[in-house]
């Protein structure tokens, strides 16, 4: 019995159990939220506490979030979290940086050069080329705009 | 009020990227990828601003704003500096997120070590 690839793929779909979606995405807009919470917490606390500037507050929050999900990454509670939460642990900022400290730990024992640091991009990496790359064809764009 | 807008606001944006993963078996690589780009191109547009103004960190956290960013800072960069600002302004205003996700990345990989499965 020959299957086209097309037939094999909706066969596989039709066997395999549905996902509770709806489960999934409550689980992450809850998770999702808690995170942004927190987040918006550190930034209260810098504006009102620390008396940072509005500018400051903007790079603040990040870095702090960017702290906490490699150090919960590394404690091993981050990963444990992201089973359940999905999109809710990938999305907020603290994914990025469960994203670049997984794969770095991981690979640590091929080396400190070409293990641990090359393996900090592989999903990190491609975030800031094509990140990096879109603003760079904006600022081209509105450029040309600018002076025409 | 500003801590229950970052969490519905927030909480939508990760269930969008959800609804995605679920619906389109978009990897967790292509999911980030792609809302860096939307940042990006909301932030060009000068859509992002509002829901930022409204859900502050829960439009700042999610990584579309980080792409938010990059495009905010790369109109600076144009005018403060011209020519020459289409290639510092995203990195120079995005640079604090990504030196500290570089520098406590390295940290926190060489002081764990990775948990047996």
């Amino acid at each position: 019995m020959k299957y086209s690839k097309q037939e094999y793929l909706d066969y596989v779909d039709k066997k395999s159990p549905d996902s509770p979606i709806w489960k999934n995405v409550l689980i992450a807009f809850l998770v999702g939220g808690a995170i942004c919470t927190i987040g918006q917490g550190f930034s209260e606390f810098y504006k009102n506490v620390v008396g940072l500037s509005e500018e400051n507050v903007k790079t603040a929050v990040p870095i702090t979030m960017v702290f906490l999900g490699a150090l919960f990454t590394g404690l091993d509670l981050y990963n444990k979290l992201a089973k359940h939460a999905g999109a809710g642990t990938l999305v907020p900022i603290t994914g990025f940086a469960n994203a670049i400290v997984s794969p770095a730990m991981e690979f640590k024992r091929e080396g400190w050069v070409l293990g641990l640091a090359a393996k900090m991009f592989t999903i990190a990496g491609p975030v800031l080329v094509y990140g990096i790359n879109s603003s760079i064809i904006v600022g081209l764009i509105y450029y040309l705009i600018q002076k025409l | 009020m500003q801590y229950l807008n970052a969490f519905w606001v927030g909480g939508v944006i990760c269930a969008i990227a959800q609804v995605l993963i679920d619906k389109t078996k978009m990897t967790p690589a292509r999911i980030l990828v792609s809302f860096v780009v939307a940042g990006v191109i909301l932030g060009s547009l000068g859509l992002y601003e509002p829901i930022a103004d409204y859900a502050g960190a829960g439009a700042t956290v999610p990584i579309i704003g980080f792409g938010n960013t990059l495009a905010k800072g790369v109109m600076k960069g144009i005018a403060e500096k011209g020519f020459i600002g289409i290639f510092t302004g995203g990195a120079s205003a995005a640079a604090g997120g990504i030196a500290a996700s570089i520098f406590f990345g390295f940290v926190m990989a060489i002081i764990f070590k990775p948990k047996q499965k």
